[in-house]
């Protein structure tokens, strides 16, 4: 036996007291942050799920309680969730091209840029409803509150997590298929477009669900552009007027609630249903990013 | 290979003989099978033509004083320790420098007397006619058959595809291991039919000389071996340059061979890479000029 054979037993007392102690004050941090989500969705479910039927997915909003609906809501979300999707995909995908594939990053334009939109991916949703209450809804555009606007709104919002998300699916193309692609006399769009996009694509397509997903909770930006609260009809064009799901919850939980108008059941069904939406949202991005991510 | 079928473009190559050209054949060590010397003798044609080449990334240069020229139907290999710029003279040939930011190539590289570098050549044309296989395999992550039909795709040459990828992938002997499984993905063969895949996409577009850039260097023996057979074959319809630092290699498939060596500056440590020596290759491995060539070609020095 050399000079080490006790080392290998139980480490010092001391050092396991700690060792256990770390581990003990992880998992409490941990269960706090479940529990509390658990305790959340435990009273959303209660409230909410008896609430969650096809009368409420179809009934347009009313004073009457029992009456009252989130179709409108349902449908104003569809909306601007399709416009912001069709603003940030080909925005966003163009920026992220730029940026990783032509952009020369000695050049001090294109470096303010890059940090430009890190900064942007942090700034308060409310900053961009005043914007676009300021350029959309009013000033230059002036488009009023209608689908459109509340669209692109979100869509800003969000396109700097396109970008960032875009850029790093890109940059995980190896450069080794754009040489072997270019040393074929391929010219560079062609490489980007047959090689470097189609390799990113499941990293992108990740990326804008998340930025959706993100999208269809925002509430600030949508109020400050003067979203309707009560409308008892669908969107039924880029210029209509139009309320969204966070809206109707907002109005909803802001009434006050008496035994014949009960309010409150109401906005825990529609969170409810806005966290079925994001639960499945979340879900198609994993499924994609597992299924179909490039192993190199 | 008689009917491999010429573009219009590269009509000149059809006048060329099979077999080595200007080498005499002398010494077991170099003769090669089935070549015969009965064909009359053509005189030495010259593809590339490099004067005074100096390639630099940053203000001093990596490698200088490269002039040699590359022969029609020959195998020239480039040997020399490594940093010596074998790499990045390899690349100055079809212009894949112009991807490295800050890269510069002074001197004259004549392609077909033509300079490489004048300012209404364009990179994406001289890609096309001069093919790169790189040192670690890079299939495209799709199937083998797209792998072969993305080059005559990109440049618009749809018509006989299947014909093409057939013919490319006999061509680099690989054709009998993956004719039935063309849809399956490239990332699913090993690393040796992977460069020969590579190879077969390079040919695919049907080139007019080949670069290889230590194409053996992660490869097994027998697979090497294939490669080899490989280029001895191809040299028949083109010219291949090829990197390598394994010495019998280059003395078994090479006609020409460039022995490269590394300067240190004796102020700043910097390396220059620079050709020592460039002749046939049986003169460099028999009865080398410069004594610095028999040391390493010899294994004197690493
Ligand atoms: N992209 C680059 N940017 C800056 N310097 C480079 C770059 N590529 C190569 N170099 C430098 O150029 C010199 C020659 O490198 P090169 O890769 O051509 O050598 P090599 O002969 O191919 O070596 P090896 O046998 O190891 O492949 C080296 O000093 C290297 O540091
Ligand atoms: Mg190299």
């Amino acid at each position: 036996m050399s000079a080490h054979g006790g080392a290998i037993g139980k480490a010092p007392a001391s050092q396991r007291a700690k060792d256990t102690g770390f581990r003990l004050t992880m998992l409490a941090c941990l269960g706090l942050s479940v529990g509390l989500l658990a305790l959340l969705l435990y009273d959303v479910v209660k409230d909410g799920a008896s609430h969650l039927t096809m009368d409420f997915l179809t009934s347009f909003g009313s004073i009457s309680a029992d009456k009252a609906g989130a179709e409108a809501a349902i449908w104003g979300t569809i909306w601007i969730m399709v416009v912001c999707a069709a603003f940030i995909v080909p925005v966003g995908v163009a920026t992220a091209i730029y940026l990783e594939e032509y952009a020369d990053h000695s050049r001090w334009w294109n470096r303010l840029i890059e940090v430009n939109i890190q900064n942007l991916a942090s700034v308060p949703s409310i900053v961009y409803g005043i914007l676009g209450l300021a350029f959309l809804v009013r000033g230059p555009l002036s488009l009023g509150p209608v689908v459109l606007a509340g669209g692109l709104c979100l869509g800003l919002l969000v396109l700097p997590v396109v970008i960032i998300a875009s850029r790093e699916a890109i940059r995980a193309v190896p450069p080794s298929i754009r040489e072997g692609s270019l040393a074929l006399g391929a010219t560079q769009w062609q490489t980007i477009r047959r090689q470097v996009l189609p390799a990113s694509i499941p990293g992108i397509a990740t990326g804008v669900i998340l930025a959706l997903s993100r999208a269809i909770g925002e509430t600030a930006p949508l109020i400050v552009i003067g979203a309707a609260t009560v409308i008892a009809f669908n969107p039924e064009g880029l210029d209509s007027r139009f309320t969204a799901l966070p809206i109707q919850i907002f109005d909803w939980i802001s009434r006050a609630s008496n035994d014949v108008n009960n309010y409150k059941p109401l906005a825990a069904a529609a969170i409810l249903f806005l966290m079925i939406l994001l639960l499945l949202m979340n879900s198609v991005a994993i499924w994609l990013r597992n299924r179909y991510e490039q192993k190199w | 290979m008689a009917e491999h079928v010429t573009e219009p473009e590269d009509k000149q190559r059809e006048a060329a003989p099979a077999g080595g050209v200007g080498i005499p054949d002398q010494g077991a060590r170099f003769s090669r099978d089935g070549e015969t010397e009965a064909e009359p003798r053509r005189p030495r044609e010259a593809i590339f033509q490099l004067e005074k080449v100096v390639v630099s990334y940053g203000p001093k240069p990596a490698v200088r004083d490269v002039t040699f020229d590359v022969g029609r139907n020959e195998i020239t290999a480039l040997i020399g320790p490594s940093g010596c710029g074998k790499s990045t003279l390899i690349r100055c040939l079809n212009r894949m420098n112009d991807l490295i930011p800050g890269a510069r190539v002074e001197g004259r590289v004549l392609y077909h007397g033509e300079d490489l570098y004048a300012p209404n050549v364009d990179a994406v044309e001289v890609r096309k006619r001069i093919g790169m296989v790189f040192q670690k395999p890079n299939p495209f992550p799709k199937s083998i058959y797209d792998n072969i039909a993305f080059g005559p795709r990109v440049l618009g040459r749809k018509q006989n595809l299947d014909e093409t990828v057939e013919r490319a992938l006999t061509q680099a002997a690989l054709w009998d291991e993956v004719k039935d499984r063309l849809k399956t993905n490239a990332f699913g063969m090993s690393g040796g039919q992977q460069q020969r895949l590579c190879i077969a996409r390079c040919l695919a577009v049907n080139p007019d000389v080949i670069l290889m850039d230590e194409p053996c260097s992660a490869l097994d023996p027998i697979s090497t071996g294939k490669i080899e057979d490989l280029m001895m074959e191809l040299k028949r319809e083109y010219s291949i340059v090829i990197v390598t630092h394994n010495m019998q290699q280059a003395a078994r498939v090479s006609d020409k061979t460039a022995f490269f060596t590394v300067e240190l500056a004796s102020d700043d440590d910097h390396r220059t890479g620079r050709v020592v020596e460039f002749d046939d290759t049986e003169k460099i491995f028999t009865n080398p000029a410069d004594s610095r060539t028999e040391a390493y070609v010899t294994g004197k020095v690493g």
